[in-house]
Protein backbone atom coordinates (compact mmCIF):
# COMPACT_ATOMS: atom_id res chain seq x y z
CA UNK A 1 0.00 0.00 0.00
CA UNK A 2 1.09 3.68 -0.86
CA UNK A 3 0.12 6.63 1.20
CA UNK A 4 -0.49 9.65 -1.24
CA UNK A 5 -0.66 13.17 -1.17
CA UNK A 6 -3.54 15.04 -3.45
CA UNK A 7 -4.13 18.41 -4.25
CA UNK A 8 -7.06 19.78 -5.55
CA UNK A 9 -7.68 23.32 -7.32
CA UNK A 10 -10.10 26.11 -8.43
CA UNK A 11 -13.43 23.81 -9.80
CA UNK A 12 -12.06 20.75 -8.41
CA UNK A 13 -11.03 21.56 -5.14
CA UNK A 14 -15.02 22.95 -5.06
CA UNK A 15 -16.27 19.60 -6.14
CA UNK A 16 -13.64 18.01 -3.49
CA UNK A 17 -14.49 20.57 -0.92
CA UNK A 18 -11.29 20.94 0.17
CA UNK A 19 -7.63 21.72 -1.54
CA UNK A 20 -5.73 18.54 0.05
CA UNK A 21 -5.93 15.50 1.19
CA UNK A 22 -4.34 12.07 1.44
CA UNK A 23 -5.94 8.19 -0.18
CA UNK A 24 -4.31 5.16 0.37
CA UNK A 25 -3.70 2.68 -2.89
CA UNK A 26 -2.78 -0.85 -3.17
CA UNK A 27 0.71 -0.94 -4.86
CA UNK A 28 1.67 -1.14 -8.10
CA UNK A 29 -0.56 1.68 -8.58
CA UNK A 30 -0.36 4.62 -10.84
CA UNK A 31 -2.16 8.10 -10.76
CA UNK A 32 -5.01 7.11 -12.80
CA UNK A 33 -5.46 4.46 -9.73
CA UNK A 34 -4.93 7.88 -7.33
CA UNK A 35 -7.37 9.64 -9.52
CA UNK A 36 -10.33 6.09 -9.28
CA UNK A 37 -9.94 6.62 -5.27
CA UNK A 38 -10.33 9.86 -5.04
CA UNK A 39 -13.75 9.87 -6.85
CA UNK A 40 -14.63 7.31 -4.29
CA UNK A 41 -13.61 8.99 -1.05
CA UNK A 42 -15.13 12.39 -2.75
CA UNK A 43 -18.30 11.72 -4.49
CA UNK A 44 -17.97 15.51 -5.95
CA UNK A 45 -14.85 14.79 -7.93
CA UNK A 46 -16.83 12.42 -10.28
CA UNK A 47 -18.06 15.29 -11.71
CA UNK A 48 -14.19 16.07 -13.00
CA UNK A 49 -13.73 14.49 -16.41
CA UNK A 50 -12.96 10.55 -17.22
CA UNK A 51 -9.34 11.51 -17.72
CA UNK A 52 -8.46 15.18 -15.80
CA UNK A 53 -5.04 16.95 -16.11
CA UNK A 54 -2.84 15.61 -13.43
CA UNK A 55 1.10 16.41 -12.29
CA UNK A 56 3.38 14.13 -10.10
CA UNK A 57 5.46 15.92 -7.89
CA UNK A 58 4.85 19.50 -9.58
CA UNK A 59 5.06 17.94 -13.37
CA UNK A 60 2.56 17.16 -15.59
CA UNK A 61 2.74 13.59 -16.63
CA UNK A 62 0.23 11.12 -18.41
CA UNK A 63 -2.36 8.86 -16.15
CA UNK A 64 -0.32 6.07 -16.75
CA UNK A 65 3.09 7.43 -14.66
CA UNK A 66 3.89 4.88 -11.07
CA UNK A 67 3.01 6.54 -8.26
CA UNK A 68 5.18 5.37 -4.59
CA UNK A 69 4.77 6.30 -1.25
CA UNK A 70 5.04 10.15 -0.05
CA UNK A 71 4.17 11.24 -3.85
CA UNK A 72 1.89 14.28 -4.42
CA UNK A 73 -0.78 14.13 -7.26
CA UNK A 74 -1.83 17.04 -7.85
CA UNK A 75 -5.40 17.04 -10.27
CA UNK A 76 -5.54 20.11 -12.89
CA UNK A 77 -8.59 21.85 -14.54
CA UNK A 78 -8.09 23.00 -17.75
CA UNK A 79 -5.32 25.64 -17.45
CA UNK A 80 -6.19 29.14 -18.28
CA UNK A 81 -2.78 31.00 -17.18
CA UNK A 82 -1.73 34.26 -18.61
CA UNK B 1 16.05 39.09 -8.98
CA UNK B 2 12.28 39.13 -10.49
CA UNK B 3 9.77 37.61 -8.58
CA UNK B 4 7.70 35.32 -10.87
CA UNK B 5 4.71 35.10 -8.97
CA UNK B 6 3.38 38.57 -7.72
CA UNK B 7 0.36 39.97 -6.25
CA UNK B 8 1.05 43.23 -6.44
CA UNK B 9 0.46 45.25 -9.55
CA UNK B 10 3.05 44.37 -12.49
CA UNK B 11 6.11 47.35 -13.12
CA UNK B 12 7.47 46.88 -16.54
CA UNK B 13 10.23 48.86 -16.25
CA UNK B 14 11.22 46.10 -13.37
CA UNK B 15 10.93 43.65 -16.64
CA UNK B 16 12.69 45.65 -19.01
CA UNK B 17 15.81 46.54 -16.36
CA UNK B 18 16.10 42.44 -16.01
CA UNK B 19 16.42 42.27 -20.09
CA UNK B 20 17.83 45.07 -21.38
CA UNK B 21 21.63 45.69 -22.20
CA UNK B 22 23.66 47.29 -24.68
CA UNK B 23 24.63 44.34 -26.77
CA UNK B 24 20.41 43.95 -27.03
CA UNK B 25 19.23 46.13 -29.87
CA UNK B 26 15.57 44.52 -29.46
CA UNK B 27 13.00 44.28 -26.58
CA UNK B 28 9.53 43.05 -27.04
CA UNK B 29 7.41 43.03 -24.56
CA UNK B 30 4.13 41.13 -24.04
CA UNK B 31 0.99 42.74 -21.79
CA UNK B 32 -1.92 40.41 -21.58
CA UNK B 33 -4.67 42.29 -19.85
CA UNK B 34 -8.19 41.83 -17.74
CA UNK B 35 -10.76 42.72 -20.33
CA UNK B 36 -14.15 44.53 -19.11
CA UNK B 37 -15.77 41.68 -21.39
CA UNK B 38 -19.83 42.07 -20.61
CA UNK B 39 -19.91 43.07 -16.94
CA UNK B 40 -16.37 41.33 -15.77
CA UNK B 41 -15.24 43.99 -13.30
CA UNK B 42 -12.03 41.63 -12.70
CA UNK B 43 -10.86 38.15 -12.73
CA UNK B 44 -9.15 36.72 -9.44
CA UNK B 45 -6.03 34.32 -10.38
CA UNK B 46 -4.93 31.23 -8.69
CA UNK B 47 -2.04 28.89 -8.97
CA UNK B 48 -0.33 25.80 -8.37
CA UNK B 49 2.39 27.94 -6.94
CA UNK B 50 5.16 25.46 -6.55
CA UNK B 51 4.57 23.96 -9.27
CA UNK B 52 4.32 27.53 -11.67
CA UNK B 53 7.29 28.68 -10.22
CA UNK B 54 9.18 25.70 -11.67
CA UNK B 55 7.34 25.54 -14.73
CA UNK B 56 8.42 29.40 -14.79
CA UNK B 57 11.98 28.25 -14.25
CA UNK B 58 12.17 25.59 -16.79
CA UNK B 59 10.11 27.54 -19.66
CA UNK B 60 12.40 30.77 -19.26
CA UNK B 61 15.45 27.92 -19.40
CA UNK B 62 14.32 26.82 -22.79
CA UNK B 63 13.83 30.12 -24.18
CA UNK B 64 17.43 30.51 -23.22
CA UNK B 65 18.65 28.24 -25.09
CA UNK B 66 16.79 28.14 -28.17
CA UNK B 67 17.43 32.09 -28.37
CA UNK B 68 21.07 31.77 -26.25
CA UNK B 69 21.97 35.16 -27.10
CA UNK B 70 18.41 36.72 -25.69
CA UNK B 71 17.41 37.85 -22.36
CA UNK B 72 14.09 37.31 -21.13
CA UNK B 73 12.06 37.18 -18.23
CA UNK B 74 8.12 37.21 -16.79
CA UNK B 75 5.44 37.92 -14.14
CA UNK B 76 2.29 36.60 -13.33
CA UNK B 77 0.50 38.21 -11.03
CA UNK B 78 -2.05 36.48 -8.84
CA UNK B 79 -5.21 37.04 -6.82
CA UNK B 80 -7.93 39.87 -7.73
CA UNK B 81 -6.92 41.78 -10.72
CA UNK B 82 -9.31 44.66 -11.68
CA UNK B 83 -10.48 45.32 -15.54
CA UNK B 84 -8.00 47.16 -17.03
CA UNK B 85 -4.81 45.93 -15.35
CA UNK B 86 -2.25 43.41 -16.63
CA UNK B 87 -2.21 39.66 -15.19
CA UNK B 88 0.75 38.63 -17.30
CA UNK B 89 4.08 40.54 -18.95
CA UNK B 90 6.72 39.12 -20.65
CA UNK B 91 9.98 40.81 -21.81
CA UNK B 92 12.53 39.52 -24.03
CA UNK B 93 15.52 41.69 -25.23
CA UNK B 94 18.10 40.15 -28.02
CA UNK B 95 20.57 41.79 -30.24
CA UNK B 96 17.84 41.77 -33.42
CA UNK B 97 14.42 42.02 -33.11
CA UNK B 98 13.15 38.83 -34.91
CA UNK B 99 14.56 37.12 -32.04
CA UNK B 100 13.14 39.35 -29.27
CA UNK B 101 9.54 38.69 -31.33
CA UNK B 102 10.02 35.06 -31.10
CA UNK B 103 11.05 34.15 -28.18
CA UNK B 104 8.59 36.40 -26.14
CA UNK B 105 5.51 34.58 -28.30
CA UNK B 106 7.47 31.36 -27.59
CA UNK B 107 7.27 32.09 -23.59
CA UNK B 108 3.53 33.26 -24.00
CA UNK B 109 2.51 30.36 -25.74
CA UNK B 110 4.36 28.06 -23.49
CA UNK B 111 2.53 29.76 -20.04
CA UNK B 112 -0.57 29.41 -21.91
CA UNK B 113 -0.08 25.36 -22.26
CA UNK B 114 2.10 24.61 -19.21
CA UNK B 115 1.57 27.21 -16.55
CA UNK B 116 -0.99 25.66 -13.84
CA UNK B 117 -2.97 29.08 -13.22
CA UNK B 118 -6.75 29.62 -13.31
CA UNK B 119 -9.10 32.27 -13.30
CA UNK B 120 -12.60 33.07 -11.89
CA UNK B 121 -14.14 36.38 -13.29
CA UNK B 122 -15.73 38.63 -10.94
CA UNK B 123 -19.03 40.00 -11.94
CA UNK B 124 -20.57 43.37 -11.54
CA UNK B 125 -23.46 41.93 -9.55
CA UNK B 126 -21.29 40.69 -7.73
CA UNK B 127 -21.11 36.96 -8.74
CA UNK B 128 -18.59 34.94 -10.11
CA UNK B 129 -17.59 32.09 -12.33
CA UNK B 130 -14.55 29.82 -13.57
CA UNK B 131 -13.64 29.97 -17.18
CA UNK B 132 -11.82 27.67 -19.44
CA UNK B 133 -8.57 28.63 -21.43
CA UNK B 134 -11.34 29.85 -23.89
CA UNK B 135 -12.96 32.60 -21.56
CA UNK B 136 -16.32 29.88 -21.36
CA UNK B 137 -17.54 29.44 -18.00
CA UNK B 138 -16.74 25.92 -16.49
CA UNK B 139 -19.88 23.99 -15.65
CA UNK B 140 -19.77 20.04 -14.40
CA UNK B 141 -21.12 19.54 -18.04
CA UNK B 142 -18.94 21.64 -19.51
CA UNK B 143 -15.85 19.39 -17.31
CA UNK B 144 -16.87 15.89 -18.51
Amino acid sequence: MAKVSVRFFARYAELAGCDWSAVTVSTPATVSDVIARVREVFPGTQAMPTRPLAALNRRQVTLDTSVTEGDEVALLPPLSGG
Amino acid sequence: MMMHLTRHRIEVADLLTEVQGPERGGTSVFLGTVRNDADVTGIDYSAYEAMAFEEIQRILSEALERWPEARVTLQHRLGLIPAGEASIAIAAAAPHREQAFAACRHVIEAVKQRLPVWKKEIHADGSSIWVDPSGHPVTNESLC
